[in-house]
């Protein structure tokens, strides 16, 4: 009868194979090291009380990109397991792992890295910089910022879970039926990645909100939308693409979750299920959601090339024109992910036609950095190289894209590496090499020092050759006919060589990875020689580098007036200094029903994953009982008075003519 | 807030409070409008897939759905009564005008639930076919968001009552008349596309 009770859970869920049993002893003791280190250093009600409750964006920012980067080095591991199964798969050797492992691995990389990484640090670096950006002290709703944060974690939570007990889905990253459907994956996988992309979609929806509503009331005064910073406006964009195209992914999610609860027919096989309608579905969401990524990448490169190049960005206003026109184009385009549908030639040709158009404004852009480079004085740092590697591959990528939009070219490579080693351009090429430049360049911003140039130089050069390395075989690949998801094949068709070559692009690209880390472990070990006491360490024009570093937990003594573009350049060459003023400023407090919150919402994933819904109801009541609980409490802001403020800045003040 | 002797205004910080929260809610409200947009279009899709079961013309019955339709229309008139009087300070009219609000708002789902126990009992649940599947999910989305509403309106009532009607409640009752206004919006499209066009016999 307790059996009941635990849904489809029992012990012989635990891990068998053992390239999973290894997975799922690193979490846990992982995890365990955690929390005894943290126990050792006496830390959890520090932890607690500075970072875990906290509704400061800075530091809710830095939670944001330390998941991330954990759940990037998973990521990793993932592809590491690829590489090598592709590099010895072939003939008569059967590789590393099962096929069914493979599948699983393949899935999760594609999640954990779009939904983990790629989502993680974008949203990271929007609450570190946004505010500061644009003259506020906060996001428009703090305690949704804090809950979106901690979702994102229930989220990343659920996924590794699937490390531990039961199995990840091995349907891909984005679960085509009917493959996804009950009677081809009758395991819990798929319902690991329904709950876990569920859960943190909404996170971002919320968040999406939040944005778009601080963009919209919170400017600092004078500063109109045309006189935002760059990245302000990409973030402008993409939290817009947000807004409309998460619901999206919220129905298709449901639908099929309810395909597989609760027996119904949105995608079956048969009883009038359309599995045609979860791919335009799950594609409508799907192609914003890349320039959801990328557009901010794209934000963050204006800055980076404008302050290295020192010069104002070139091309203000079509650069603004061209990122609402790939707003608006990005809705029409899903079709080019599937034109072997066979909707007819019409509409592949209309979508064709709509996808190569996509290139223009992002040529615009392209040209704009460009321009904005010539005849600049530029300094090679590090966040400039990032942008530079992210010129040549991206635009290699994009050219392949545009190449592929010709429905009858994309009948030949569809589903093939050659299309991976197209969205890998994309996106490691323009997403995440944008947010290492990103890390890089406001990591002063935030923690009061510079990240070591040197080690950071070495990371990129062997990303980059590395990237290349393992990324341009797989064009040829996919041009012989290699497929993607591919776990063996036949040992005459001659690719093992080109696989070798992009396994050992892959080492050195984690080669780079390790430097990354270095560069961090350096640079924290000798911070003290690499502070950055101005509080504009790269000569900068924007007003996050008006304020002292790290910035303080309130970002402005008083509150910013602004004329002009790029105001703290202006400031800076007319030679007006920022008069001290201070001011009362209100602002909220710490609150624990955040870490609440994602909290139940992980039991009740895992409720649901397991078919345990006496547990996922009970979360949900709990859930519904928090916010009731939020919503009586009459106080959650204080105020901090004017004196006070004048005391932590003179502090600041004071650690700058100490040193 | 605390009485903090505070240079701040705020007056003027509460307003600009409501601002921001009114409008973080009209974009939440949009993101809701595309999810029930998506959701039309599953059942515009999937709306002929009966595979031999009943269609809309043979399951849905007009006059109880114009029923259904007319409480939660009256809903929507008495909560914005609710919100009128909210304006003019009068708590125990708010108070009538909510609670008249949440017993339509309850009649409204005993119809629709008790509508779907008829069709699951004659053997015409969302395991029958595409169609039936996209049916529920639609219209019980919408129940699903009147349910979370009567939530909302009760805890909001109840806040009303013991605490007076302060700038934070009435802020918050304005945000719900929004949302309830939007459901029936929602509706409105509802009871013409799944149940006036499913009626006709073409």
């Amino acid at each position: 009868m307790f059996a009941g009770l635990l849904g489809r859970l029992s012990w012989h869920q635990l891990p068998k194979v053992p390239i999973t049993q290894i997975g799922a002893i690193t979490v846990v003791l992982g995890v365990v090291a955690l929390a005894v280190l943290i126990t050792l250093l006496g830390r959890w009600k520090w932890l607690w009380r500075e970072w875990l409750t906290t509704q400061d964006p800075k530091k809710i920012g830095v939670m944001y990109i330390v998941v991330s980067v954990v759940m990037l080095l998973r990521g990793l591991g993932d592809a590491a397991m690829m590489r090598v199964q592709q590099a010895t798969a072939a003939g008569s050797s059967p590789g590393i792992v099962s096929s069914d492992t493979f599948q699983q691995v393949v899935s999760a990389h594609g999640t954990i890295m779009i939904f983990f990484v790629g989502m993680g640090l974008m949203f990271g670096l929007i609450n570190l910089v946004l505010p500061l950006q644009i003259g506020a002290r906060d996001v428009a709703f703090p305690f949704l910022n804090a809950t979106s944060f901690w979702l994102f974690v229930a989220g990343m939570a659920l996924i590794n879970f699937s490390l531990l007990i039961g199995d990840f889905s091995a349907a891909g990253w984005l679960a085509y039926p009917p493959l996804s459907e009950l009677k081809y994956s009758p395991g819990v996988g798929v319902d690991y990645w329904i709950w876990a992309l569920q859960i943190s979609g909404i996170g971002s929806m919320l968040s999406g909100i939040n944005f778009l509503t601080t963009i919209l009331k919170m400017r600092a005064a004078g500063m109109t939308l045309m006189k935002m910073p760059m990245f302000a406006w990409s973030v402008f964009a993409s939290m817009s693409l947000v807004a409309f195209a998460f619901p999206i992914l919220t129905v298709t999610l449901a639908l099929l979750a309810l395909d597989r609860t609760l027996g119904m027919h949105f995608f079956t096989a048969g009883a009038g299920g359309n599995a045609m309608m979860y791919v335009n579905l799950i594609w409508a969401w799907g192609h914003p959601e890349v320039y959801i990524l990328v557009l901010p990448a794209f934000g963050i490169y204006s800055e980076v090339v404008a302050t290295f190049a020192r010069k104002k960005l070139f091309g203000y206003v079509s650069m603004v024109w061209a990122i609402w026109g790939i707003v608006v184009l990005s809705f029409t385009v899903w079709l080019h992910h599937f034109f072997t549908m066979g909707a007819g030639s019409d509409v592949n040709a209309f979508f064709g036609i709509t996808t190569g158009i996509i290139a223009i404004p992002t040529g615009v852009k392209i040209f704009n950095w460009l321009f904005t480079m010539y005849r600049g004085r530029i300094s090679f740092k590090s966040p400039m190289l990032w942008f530079m590697g992210f010129v040549v591959i991206f635009t290699i990528g994009g050219v392949m894209g545009v190449l592929m939009s010709v429905p009858a070219i994309d009948y030949q490579v569809h589903n093939s590496l050659f299309l991976v080693a197209h969205f890998h351009m994309m996106i490691v090429g323009g997403v995440v090499f944008g947010y290492f430049a990103g890390i890089t360049y406001w990591f002063p911003k935030i923690f009061g020092f510079r990240l070591h140039e040197g080690l950071g130089k070495l990371a990129f050069w062997f990303w980059a050759v590395g990237f290349c390395l393992a990324f341009l075989p797989l064009y040829i690949l996919g041009l012989m006919g290699a497929t993607r998801r591919l776990d063996h094949y036949d040992a005459s068709l001659g690719w093992q060589p080109l696989f070798i070559v992009a396994g050992f692009g892959l080492i050195l690209v984690l080669i780079g990875v390790g430097f990354q880390v270095l560069q961090f472990v350096v640079s924290i070990w000798q911070r003290e020689q690499r502070l950055d006491l101005t509080g504009d360490p790269w000569d900068g024009r924007t007003l996050e580098w008006s304020v002292p570093s790290p910035a303080p937990f309130y970002n402005f003594t008083h509150l910013p007036v602004v004329t002009e573009r790029d105001q703290f350049w202006v400031d800076k060459q007319a030679g007006i200094s920022k008069t001290r003023k201070f001011e009362d400023i209100l602002l909220p407090k710490n609150s624990g029903l955040s870490v609440v919150v994602g909290l139940l919402a992980f039991l009740f994933g895992f409720g649901m994953v397991w078919h345990i819904y006496w547990l996922a109801l009970l979360a949900l009541l709990a859930l519904v009982t928090t916010l009731i609980v939020r919503a009586s409490n009459p106080e959650p802001e204080y105020i901090l008075t004017a004196k006070e403020v004048e005391k932590i800045d003179n502090a600041l003040r004071r650690r700058k003519q100490v040193v | 807030m605390k009485v903090t002797a505070t240079t701040l205004d705020i007056k003027q910080l509460e307003a600009e409070a409501t601002d921001k929260t009114v409008l973080g809610f009209w974009t939440y409200l949009m993101t809701d409008c595309v999810l029930f947009a998506s959701l039309f279009a599953v059942y515009a899709v999937l709306h002929g897939n009966t595979y031999g079961g009943p269609n809309g013309h043979e399951l849905f019955k007009l006059p109880y759905v114009l029923l259904e339709t007319m409480v939660l229309l009256t809903s929507s008139f008495s909560c914005g009564l609710a919100l009128l009087a909210a304006q003019k300070r009068n708590r125990s009219q708010v108070l009538l005008w909510l609670g008249v609000t949440a017993l339509l708002g309850l009649t409204f789902l005993g119809l629709e639930l008790s509508e779907f126990r008829h069709m699951v009992l004659e053997g015409n649940s969302w395991r029958r076919s595409g169609f039936l599947s996209s049916y529920f999910t639609l219209v019980g989305t919408h129940g699903l968001h009147i349910t979370i509403g009567l939530i909302w309106l009760t805890v909001t009532a109840v806040f009303i009552r013991s605490r007076g009607l302060t700038d934070s409640l009435l802020k918050r009752l304005t945000l719900f008349s929004l949302f309830w206004h939007f459901l029936d919006v929602i509706w409105i499209f509802i009871f013409t596309i799944v149940y006036l066009y499913g009626s006709l016999n073409v």
